[in-house]
């Protein structure tokens, strides 16, 4: 047995980093009970005022929204993804495989601003989209796809489409191509074969994708906030702005509190239909 | 099911076809806003207009030449530069420990280490704010680079385990055999064979770094704002294609490192977690 106590000097870097961390998450937890003071960066004493505004209609509003905006996200990215990480996965061709996962992986790299920014070039008024349409005469005014919830969700699904290519390809990855094959030797035409064979095996991957991409969705910031210019507003953006424009720190704070708490509860969530999924999957 | 006039090849092949039309399809959408953005970039009015009136670089001399964007961009670098090693560097020794370690806590250090990946961005960014006030430390440069490690750390995090799972032990326990101290056997066994899952996180952890833009929205000040932060204040200011020059450099720069790290690592394994057995 080798000797193994100088791992614990590694201990030690992680330990601190996690420890500053954890004041980070404090301090918003702090802050939630604490009096706001107009004017000032101050805070004043505890209270439970911050926490009893959230369901005020006009916060419950956004957090309906965030919770609408996601569902829809999820779902379509779903839809969008499932394709791709199968070709991803199934293609034989090694570099058309490798072009594949280049193009499903490289958004997750170019950051949310850029990504954001070329979006309204495409949606705008005078964008990619309406220029086309417009020219192709198929519609006579331009499109209102801006500052609508259809538009934010175009570019949402584009954000989160890496995260649920990766979360499907390794699911599917998983599903051993022998079984579609022995299916089609019985008789079992493609689309039997996928709706009886694959799909089925590859349920944890879309369990676990749409939920990931739910949670993730919340943390969207840039996109609801350029493409929804103020008509349509995430949690994110609230806070945002209640930081920032109105330096309202306790309120910002308990709206993060009940955005980490959102997460955690989907995340839960995750982990029982998950468990679902896999006792599921052992009886089939 | 099918019609009888239809044979089953030929169902297939329709099939096959319009799955790979569909693939198209959507690689297309993926594509789109990033070819979209290529030709306003290059267009030689002041306004986004499809089809561009005219061709011109002019935008990119702009881009490069916008003090916001030289300081943003130095800025970006240096926090990138220390957020990053840094990360590795906390990252492989907690790697290792959380690797190899019965200690009953580790897995709950894991679960720290790793929530920032779901934890959304904008709160980790609003917590360091107040924190960072708290113990004046906010305006510093110390409060971009912690937020910006803690960001990054779960992904440096998942590339070494891939690495370290890929170790043979049995070298390390031949080395202890033949009389090797532990510091030895970490430094000349353990640490060469984790090296790739290093050099890969430490690629992962500064292309992300370099890209933060929510929580470094939150923490930057006017003297330590990133480029992200300056592009996103100059998208709301102005209209003309200079963001659009800047986005085209931008992406061309991510695509070209997604393929080289690609190439060098295989990301396709740190990504899905494939561990090779």
């Amino acid at each position: 047995m080798i000797d193994q106590s100088y791992l614990r000097r590694f201990l030690l870097p992680a330990l601190l980093l996690a420890a500053v961390y954890a004041c980070a998450l404090a301090a918003i937890v702090q802050y939630a009970f604490r009096t706001f003071v107009p004017g000032s960066l101050e805070v004043g004493p505890p209270t439970l005022h911050n926490l009893a505004r959230l369901v005020d209609p006009l916060y419950a509003r956004v957090f309906g929204d965030s919770l609408l905006i996601g569902l829809y996200t999820a779902a379509a990215t779903l839809l969008v993804g499932y394709p791709l990480a199968y070709a991803l996965v199934r293609t034989p061709s090694r570099a058309l495989r490798s072009a594949l996962f280049v193009v499903a992986i490289t958004p997750l790299f170019t950051g949310e601003i850029v990504r954001t920014y070329a979006w309204l070039n495409v949606l705008g008024a005078n964008g990619f989209i309406n220029r086309i349409l417009l020219w192709s005469g198929l519609i006579g005014q331009p499109l209102e796809l801006m500052f609508t919830t259809l538009g934010v969700c175009i570019a949402l699904v584009h954000f989160s489409l890496p995260v649920m290519v990766m979360i499907l390809a390794a699911a599917l990855a998983h599903v051993d191509p022998r079984y579609e094959r022995a299916a089609a030797t019985l008789g079992a035409g493609p689309l039997r074969r996928f709706a009886l064979i694959t799909l089925p095996l590859s349920m944890p991957g879309v369990v676990s994708g749409f939920v990931t991409i739910f949670a993730w969705t919340l943390s969207a910031f840039a996109t609801p906030q350029l493409i929804g210019g103020g008509r349509v507003t995430m949690i994110s953006n609230l806070v945002y702005q209640l930081g920032f424009a109105s330096f309202n720190f306790p309120f910002a704070a308990a709206l993060s509190l009940a955005a980490i708490l959102l997460t955690v509860l989907l995340l839960a969530l995750l982990r029982w239909s998950q468990a679902r999924v896999d006792r599921m999957a052992v009886h089939a | 099911m099918s019609p009888r006039f239809l044979s089953p090849r030929l169902v297939e092949r329709a099939l096959r076809l319009g799955f790979a039309l569909l693939v198209a399809a959507i690689v297309g959408y993926v594509v789109l806003p990033a070819v979209v953005v290529a030709i306003a970039s290059l267009n030689a009015s002041a306004i986004l207009a499809f089809p561009p009136d005219g061709l011109s670089l002019r935008w990119y001399a702009t881009a490069l030449g916008y003090r916001d964007f030289q300081r943003g961009l130095v800025n970006s670098l240096i926090v990138m530069a220390i957020a990053s090693t840094l990360a590795v560097a906390v990252g492989a020794a907690a790697a290792l420990y959380i690797d190899r370690s019965g200690h009953r806590l580790r897995g709950l250090l894991e679960a720290v280490l790793v929530s920032p990946m779901v934890v959304p961005n904008f709160t980790i960014g609003l917590g360091f704010l107040i924190f960072a006030v708290e113990v004046g430390q906010a305006r510093t440069f110390g409060v971009v680079v912690v937020s910006h490690v803690v960001l990054v750390l779960p992904f440096v995090l998942r590339s070494i385990y891939v690495s370290l799972r890929n170790i043979d032990r049995r070298l390390e326990r031949a080395a202890a055999t033949l009389g090797a101290r532990p510091g030895r056997v970490f430094l000349e066994v353990t640490l060469p064979m984790m090296a790739p899952g290093i050099f890969a996180g430490w690629v992962f952890a500064a292309v992300l770094s370099f890209n933060e833009f929510t929580a470094s929205l939150f923490v930057t000040a006017r003297s330590t704002k990133t480029l992200p932060v300056a592009m996103y204040d100059y998208v709301r200011e102005y209209a003309d294609p200079t963001m659009a020059a800047l986005s085209t450099l931008f992406i061309v720069t991510t695509v070209i490192l997604v393929v080289l790290a690609n190439r060098l690592v295989g990301l396709d394994r740190i990504l899905t977690m494939e561990s090779p057995r």
